[in-house]
């Protein structure tokens, strides 16, 4: 039998615009999910309280105050590292089997999942370096992690910046450096920013190489030595231990709050870096 | 160039080569510590044991993770025939039916869900999806069929978003010549523009599986973390990812090495899954 080329065609159509409409309705749902169950418990008071009796009473701010200081000190030692390595790639050096190397390497990184990041912070900076369970060994574990983030991001803003700018500065006999720093930097900050972000927001939402390296502890971190638990560690502990369902869910809309938050910050500044030149 | 600023531009090129040396660096240390404590195991009880031993009793010195590797599979599988259909479905529809204004709204958003932390699914695979497969189809409810469920949906936005990025960049030529001969839309689709971005869907189904096999936590959440093959979809499971992440805090000695020895096994998994990846992405580039 032959079917109707048409017939199908709308067929397969009214399917597809279904199957989308579902995709984005589940992802939709999950948000709306979090927001309604978990509104009526987020006040100011919950998020700049102490946890009381395991997090079952109390509120969330030495995870939020954890959060925040592992989400910076990751980015301050990540970005320097990760910037410094795209100009390298961009601006200093032709394509070459060491480039090749260093983005197999940058790849590889990428593609290295979050418990084994988690296994090494714990064998590497928890046990062998003495740092214990820390916000510093957190922190350096997930800088580790978010680096290729940074430094793909990163390249990409260089790269856009238009090839003429360089000219005007290098006839105006500035060094390679000078270039680099007064010319092509300032026209690639907000790609360069957008990576940060990204990389901000998935220091804030890991679980798995944080719970490992950062510990659980519910005390507030007040030095890089002392454990601390992140908002999404507290979070899953909260949830798989089945400690309160309504700080649960008050603690996922928090976390999900912020991450919507800072993501969009990001691609708002994607944005405007593609506005600016294309 | 005088003098100072040419040894300075010297100094500023050493110290980015070191900069974009420290990945590589990193890259090494992590293989160095991980193999350093996974792979003495190994050549003490023998890979044989290790990979294809049933029983994990790591106490008593029995350290089989045949199930695990097994159950790592099957959800990996399991979440891509629950999220690829999906996500590839809504790709095209972004890509081939949606206006411009849609796709500047869907797009975007697409990408600030695949920022929601995957703790964030498992807890509410737990609370939503848990609860209905045991109500409804017996069993405890934490299950292969939750996990794929669960994961197949955590890797929804990553899979729309790479294979709409391919199906974008097949040239409106291809489309423009299709349509032209009298083909109707769904017809230069399903045989011009699906399989021009082929290679670009693959990679990001594999992608996907990547992500779902490295998932820890949520897997966690929903799997019921038992220690046998699962036999039926309504079976719970324990995958390589959470038998690490469910034991690390307390386990010592041999026990810990264990678990080391099982992120080796993940990570060869990774490798194996990245080097396909890659392959086709090359294979894409020189065509």
């Amino acid at each position: 039998m032959r079917v109707n080329p048409r017939l199908t065609d709308k067929i397969v159509r009214a399917g597809l615009t279904f199957q989308a409409l579902f995709t984005v309705g589940i992802l939709v749902l999950i948000v709306a999910v979090i927001f309604v169950k978990g509104f009526p418990y987020v006040t100011a008071e919950f998020i700049f309280s102490y946890p009381q009796d395991m997090g079952r009473l109390g509120g969330i701010f030495p995870s939020v105050v954890g959060t925040v200081f592992l989400g910076l000190l990751s980015i301050a030692c990540a970005t320097p590292l990760g910037v410094g390595t795209a100009i390298y790639l961009t601006e200093y050096t032709k394509e070459s089997s060491l480039t090749r190397i260093i983005r197999f390497g940058v790849e590889s990184l990428a593609g290295i999942p979050s418990i084994i990041y988690g296994l090494f912070g714990f064998i590497f900076f928890v046990i062998k370096l003495r740092m214990g369970w820390s916000l510093l060994s957190g922190t350096l574990t997930v800088s580790i992690m978010v680096l290729p983030t940074i430094i793909r991001t990163s390249e990409e803003a260089i790269k856009s910046v238009p090839k003429n700018l360089r000219m005007v500065s290098f006839s105006l006999a500035a060094t390679k450096w000078e270039t680099v720093t007064r010319v092509i930097l300032p026209s690639a900050a907000p790609g360069i920013l957008t990576g940060i972000m990204l990389s901000i927001g998935r220091a804030v939402s890991e679980t798995a190489a944080v719970i490992f390296t950062m510990g659980s502890s519910l005390r507030l971190p007040t030095s890089i030595m002392d454990s601390g638990r992140t908002m999404a560690v507290h979070f899953y502990i909260l949830a798989r231990e089945g400690i309160s369902m309504e700080k649960a869910y008050a603690t996922a809309l928090v976390l999900v709050c912020s991450i919507l938050i800072i993501n969009i910050v990001a691609y708002y500044l994607m944005h405007r870096m593609i506005a600016r030149y294309s | 160039m005088n003098r100072e600023d040419f040894d300075k531009e010297w100094i500023v090129r050493l110290v980015l080569l070191l900069f974009a040396l420290s990945s590589l660096l990193f890259l090494f240390i992590i293989f160095i510590f991980i193999l350093t404590e996974g792979l003495p195991l190994f050549y003490k009880v023998g890979v044989r044991n290790i990979v294809l031993g049933m029983k994990w009793a790591p106490t008593k010195a029995s350290f089989g993770i045949f199930p695990m590797i097994i159950s790592s599979f099957m959800v990996t599988f399991g979440a891509l025939v629950v999220g690829a259909p999906l996500a590839l479905a809504c790709a095209t529809y972004l890509s081939e039916y949606a206006g411009k204004k849609t796709k500047l709204f869907l797009k975007p958003s697409l990408e600030l869900l695949a920022g929601i932390p995957s703790v964030v699914y498992g807890f509410l695979g737990v609370v939503y999806i848990v609860p209905i497969i045991r109500e409804h189809l017996g069993g405890a409810g934490f299950s292969i069929l939750s996990t794929s469920l669960v994961l197949g949906i955590m890797i929804l936005p990553t899979i729309t978003s790479i294979s709409f990025d391919s199906l974008m960049s097949v040239p409106s030529a291809f489309r423009e010549g299709s349509l032209a001969m009298g083909a109707t839309k769904w017809q230069t689709i399903s045989r011009v523009v699906l399989p021009a971005a082929r290679s670009g869907i693959l990679a990001s189904f594999i992608l996907g599986m990547g992500r779902a096999v490295g998932e820890t936590m949520a897997v966690i959440m929903v799997a019921g973390n038992a220690l046998k093959i699962p036999t039926s979809l309504l079976d719970p499971l324990r995958t390589l990812t959470s038998n690490i992440a469910l034991e690390l805090a307390y386990a010592t000695g041999d026990h810990r090495r264990a678990l080391f020895s099982t992120g080796v096994v993940l990570l060869v998994i990774i490798m194996g899954l990245n080097l396909i990846a890659n392959f086709w992405v090359k294979a894409k580039v020189a065509k």
